[in-house]
């Protein structure tokens, strides 16, 4: 046995010299290597996608994304662009009102009260109405003060006022999308037969809708400007609601790209939405006499039934009763 | 004053999570919430590479611009920190950041997402340095203590760099002089809009 490992250990010997041999010239070769050259690479990644994504070890695989900075862009987009157009949208609506309130004044009643009324909107109507309007001024306050707030409230309070009202305000628009985008629906089944575009909103819109001059063109239930609001409280009303929905809930829908062109559509729209609802609000209060009683009693003169509706006037007059009955006992 | 940054030497992270695991015990930072976490690249692939990262305390800090409360400051130590009781949790600060920074306690409870939480650079918040409240609302004030951030400390290949800027570019400069290479300072472009060369 012994006489065996004294032949082999000079073998393994010489075998381990001629490895260390061989093995040595390989680090000096490797010194000329750059292991960078072919690495994965911080510009090249960026110029690829705009953002940079790998594999994280931990359980939140959100995190898996490195870089984006795409956020610089949203940054300019909400400091910005989205404070001018919000600006010149509700201001630049609130003014033409101005405008149009001292030149043309409140729209009369011409041919004044007849003292009979017919029902325009009845109690389920209204109740839509309003629990969707009581919504959208509260959504939108507190909208506008997202984007407002810091600028014009924020030093007029101190930041601890500013804040406490601020998340309330976040509460309030949070909780209260649900009743309003129950509203946006219900506005849209009950209001479709009548706002759909035909022929009668042609010429309502050639004469201009009786804006200007003593002009009454005719009108079925909704004219033309009424459609223009539906319309927009339901293509407006259903954006802010879904890119709303998209913000409430992160992750659920899309990353955070998806979450900064939601949000760019979300404000974009709601103040588009707010200037075209104050001039709603204007129509429907100081702006014409005898406006408010469709959605305040829900029951107009059929004085101002003829000058603003008087196609809708002869059809209901031509339908036996149901209608009229309400007015009838008035 | 010195200008604190972060710099993570992706040649040398060997993606231990260390740092990660650090964070998390020193500031006892709650679950589901990552202060720093690695993210590999390329995983498994050539050229692979690991970068630790959190909270880059950037320059013109993106979310203390979009914050719609202004709950953000920077120190003089250029440390991006913020206020828990001005934060309402609306997560502007998170669509505005490019690292991913903010995150949030409750993620889907109707929008309530809780006050935002993120890399203090080991430096608290607004409360009184070392207090029982600065602690349990940000974790522990290192900083304070003449200390820098855990992560760094104890990065195992000294990847993870913190300290001020100047000091930590030299480190890098020297290293990628040294060794000959070296794959940049990631995320610094876009958080101090420059780059170190090398």
């Amino acid at each position: 046995m012994s006489s065996f490992a004294r032949f082999i250990r000079p073998a393994i010997g010489a075998w381990a010299l001629l490895l260390l041999i061989t093995a040595v010239p390989a680090p000096s070769a490797a010194q000329q290597v750059n292991p960078t050259a072919s690495s994965v690479n911080e510009r090249q990644l960026l110029q690829e996608m705009d953002r940079i994504q790998g594999r994280v070890s931990i359980p939140d695989q959100r995190s898996s994304v490195l870089m984006q900075p795409a956020g610089r862009e949203w940054r300019e987009f909400r400091n910005v662009a989205l404070r001018w157009i919000g600006g010149v949208a509700i201001l630049g609506m609130l003014a033409v009102l101005v405008i149009y309130y001292l030149t043309r004044g409140m729209v009369r009643l011409e041919s004044g009260r007849s003292g009979r009324t017919i029902v325009r909107f009845n109690t389920f109507e209204r109740f839509v109405h309003w629990m969707t309007a009581t919504c959208f001024v509260i959504l939108a306050i507190s909208g506008l003060n997202i984007t407002f707030g810091r600028p014009l409230l924020l030093p007029l309070i101190g930041f601890d006022a500013f804040s406490e009202w601020s998340l309330w305000a976040k509460f309030a628009h949070n909780y209260l999308s649900f009743p309003f985008t129950i509203g946006v629906v219900l506005i849209f089944l009950m209001w479709i037969g009548g706002n759909i575009p035909n022929k009668v909103d042609l010429e309502w819109i050639k004469r201009g809708g009786g804006l200007f001059g003593h002009d009454h063109p005719p009108a079925r239930r909704f004219n033309a400007g009424q459609k223009g609001i539906y319309w927009i409280v339901v293509i407006g009303g259903g954006l802010v609601a879904v890119t709303g929905y998209q913000l409430m809930f992160p992750f659920y829908l899309t990353g955070i790209e998806g979450m900064q062109i939601a949000q760019i559509v979300h404000s974009v729209v709601a103040v588009l939405f707010i200037a075209a609802m104050i001039a709603h609000i204007y129509i429907g209060t100081i702006g014409m006499e005898g406006a408010f009683e469709a959605m305040g009693s829900g029951e107009v003169d059929i004085n101002w039934a003829r000058e603003h509706h008087s196609l809708w006037l002869e059809q209901q007059s031509a339908q036996p009763q149901t209608h009229r009955a309400a007015s009838a006992a008035e | 004053m010195a200008r604190m940054k972060f710099l993570c030497d992706a040649d040398r992270c060997i993606e231990c999570n260390a740092c990660v695991t650090a964070c998390k015990n020193e500031h006892e930072v709650p679950w589901g919430i990552n202060r720093r976490r690695v993210v590999t690249i390329a995983d498994g692939k050539p050229g692979e590479r690991s970068v630790s990262m959190a909270c880059m305390h950037c320059t013109d800090a993106p979310c203390a611009a979009v914050c719609p409360v202004n709950c953000f400051y920077t120190t003089a130590d250029g440390v991006v920190l913020h206020s828990k009781d001005l934060c309402i949790g609306c997560g502007y600060c998170f669509y505005a950041c490019p690292f991913g920074a903010p995150q949030y306690p409750k993620i889907g409870n109707f929008g309530s997402r809780g006050k935002m939480d993120k890399c203090t650079y080991c430096a608290g918040g607004p409360e009184a340095d070392g207090s029982k409240e600065e602690y349990e609302k940000y974790g522990a004030n290192r900083l304070a203590e003449g200390k820098l951030p855990l992560c760094a400390e104890m990065c195992s290949t000294k990847s993870l760099l913190a300290g001020d800027g100047e000091i930590i570019a030299q480190i890098y400069k020297e290293r990628v002089l040294k060794r000959g290479y070296g794959s940049g300072a990631w995320g610094w472009k876009t958080a101090y809009r420059e780059t170190i060369e090398s």
